[in-house]
């Protein structure tokens, strides 16, 4: 039952930050073609919200894996 | 010339395909195949250094009795590892499990080099003296059978290894300190020589030269990245006035985790899994957290302690959400840095292992092993080279992210605000 119920709960993390991601990039894609010459800028930034996203949805996975092992 | 090249690459990729589609065939006929067992497996740390088959790199275990502080050292060949790099004998009670030193927990157990048979996973293995004093009948009987009691005592259990949580989370501390050069500290001593190395001979050249042609070959490759970390890192995140102070920093641990991450994804050398391991990442992080507390202002502190220009009584919520945030931070570093690399690993040993699981698929359905590898192998294949170039990308990517936001970390702690007010 434990077994399951992480397995739930890492993949509700991993909609979560799927979500994430893709509103990120979606958002990111929109600014570029608003403003082409702020690529790299925008770029640079999209990246480092990506990986705070990415923490977010990770940090719930090493629990869920804790709370399994 | 690009024919030959060309010609070459596809005869290595096929010479690939086909060893491990052999070892499909051929061995792993006992039982079924366990993917998710033997990847957690082979990103584990290790005593010795697995090439392929069979074939592999002693190291050094140097391991110290906290009981009677007695040390020994010696090589991990001593074991005599047999498949699955678990050890046919014990020294001194160590035992190699699965690649790991362990303790057998029995003091009865003798001292010096013994044979053993060592059965079990995790928690529960079980050690037994194989052949001591000429018992080999005994030895035969509890080959046979290892599920009834033998009542001679030859049977032995370990101790759990003491990991990076020193025995919080209810593993327990070890009776032995190893301070043994695994797998991983190998790579990492590697590491260090050869980007010692690099830029010990970079700087050499620049002193030599002063800014003029020709440029060396490493100079070529890495200036442009570190003039991107100096321009596009240091200088905005951190500050025009402090960013030469953290630069060396900064550009360490960048060359430092990509270097990691780029020899993990060399297929044939044992892919060393060092940035994924989380000991590594701890430390690293560590790092960051002293050096942004340490060179934190009166600016820094009192935005954590006393949040100026909020209410009282948000206050009182805000300082311990800031404080439990200090720490947090260099948290999300080392959590993401061992999870995106251990988990690369994982997806690409799943997907070579999915040319086993078809293997014994294909005996099921009556296919046959060969055919079923071949379907295996063939998804194995594309799946595999796929991850592979997403891993790439990520090696790049995850020592771009830790140094950028360890920079922004920093560039927080020694911000002192005037631009604010």
């Amino acid at each position: 039952m434990v077994g399951s119920m992480t397995a739930v709960g890492a993949g509700l993390a991993v909609i979560g930050a799927g979500i994430g991601l893709g509103m990120i990039g979606g958002k990111a894609m929109e600014g570029i073609a608003r403003q082409p010459e702020a690529a790299g800028d925008i770029r640079g930034n999209m990246l480092i919200m990506a990986a705070l996203v990415e923490g977010a949805a990770l940090i719930a996975i090493i629990l869920s894996v804790f709370i399994l092992g | 010339m690009n024919d030959i090249i060309n010609m070459r690459i596809f005869l290595i990729l096929f010479l690939c395909w086909f060893g491990t589609f052999n070892t499909a065939v051929a061995g792993d006929n006992n039982g079924k195949f366990d993917v998710a067992e033997t990847a957690l497996h082979h990103i584990a740390d290790a005593n010795h250094w697995f090439l392929f088959g069979n074939v592999y790199i002693p190291l050094p275990c140097i391991l110290y009795d906290r009981e009677t502080g007695d040390w020994s050292v010696f090589m991990s060949s001593k074991f005599e590892v047999e498949e699955k790099g678990t050890g046919t004998k014990a020294i001194d009670r160590y035992v190699l499990n699965h690649g790991m030193i362990q303790r057998v927990k029995e003091k009865s157990f003798p001292m010096g080099v013994q044979d053993i048979k060592l059965e079990g996973h995790g928690e529960k293995v079980h050690v037994a003296l194989a052949g001591a004093g000429g018992h080999d009948h005994s030895h035969d009987h509890s080959h046979d059978g290892h599920d009834h009691d033998h009542g001679h005592g030859e049977h032995f259990t370990v101790e759990n290894r003491s990991i990076w949580d020193g025995g919080m989370l209810g593993g327990g501390m070890s009776s032995y300190y190893d301070f043994s050069i695994t797998k991983n500290v190998a790579t990492m001593m590697i590491a260090f020589l050869f980007l010692g190395f690099v830029f010990f001979s970079m700087a050499r050249a620049y002193k030599k030269w002063n800014n003029q042609g020709p440029k060396t070959f490493w100079q070529r490759l890495l200036e442009p990245v570190f003039i991107f970390l100096r321009d596009d890192i240091c200088k905005p995140v951190i500050g025009e006035q402090h960013y030469m102070k953290f630069l060396p920093y900064i550009a360490a641990l960048f060359f430092f985790i990509l270097f990691l991450n780029l020899i993990g994804q060399i297929p044939f050398i044992g892919n060393p899994n060092v940035s994924g391991s989380i000991s590594v990442t701890i430390v690293l992080a560590i790092f960051t957290l002293i050096i942004t507390n340490i060179n934190g202002t009166g600016h820094y502190w009192e935005h954590i302690l006393w949040m100026p220009g909020v209410p009282a009584w948000v206050k009182v919520i805000l300082t311990p959400i800031e404080i439990l945030g200090v720490f947090l931070k260099p948290f999300t570093l080392l959590v993401r840095l061992f999870a995106n690399i251990t988990a690369g690993h994982i997806i690409i040993l799943s997907f070579i292992g999915l040319i086993f699981v078809f293997a014994d698929i294909g005996v099921e359905t009556g296919m046959g092993r060969g055919a079923g590898a071949m379907i295996g192998g063939v998804l194995a294949f594309a799946l595999g080279l796929f991850m592979s170039a997403i891993e790439l990308l990520v090696a790049f990517l995850q020592a771009y992210i830790f140094a950028v936001l360890s920079a922004s970390y920093i560039g927080a702690a020694v911000d002192t605000g005037h631009d604010h007010h």
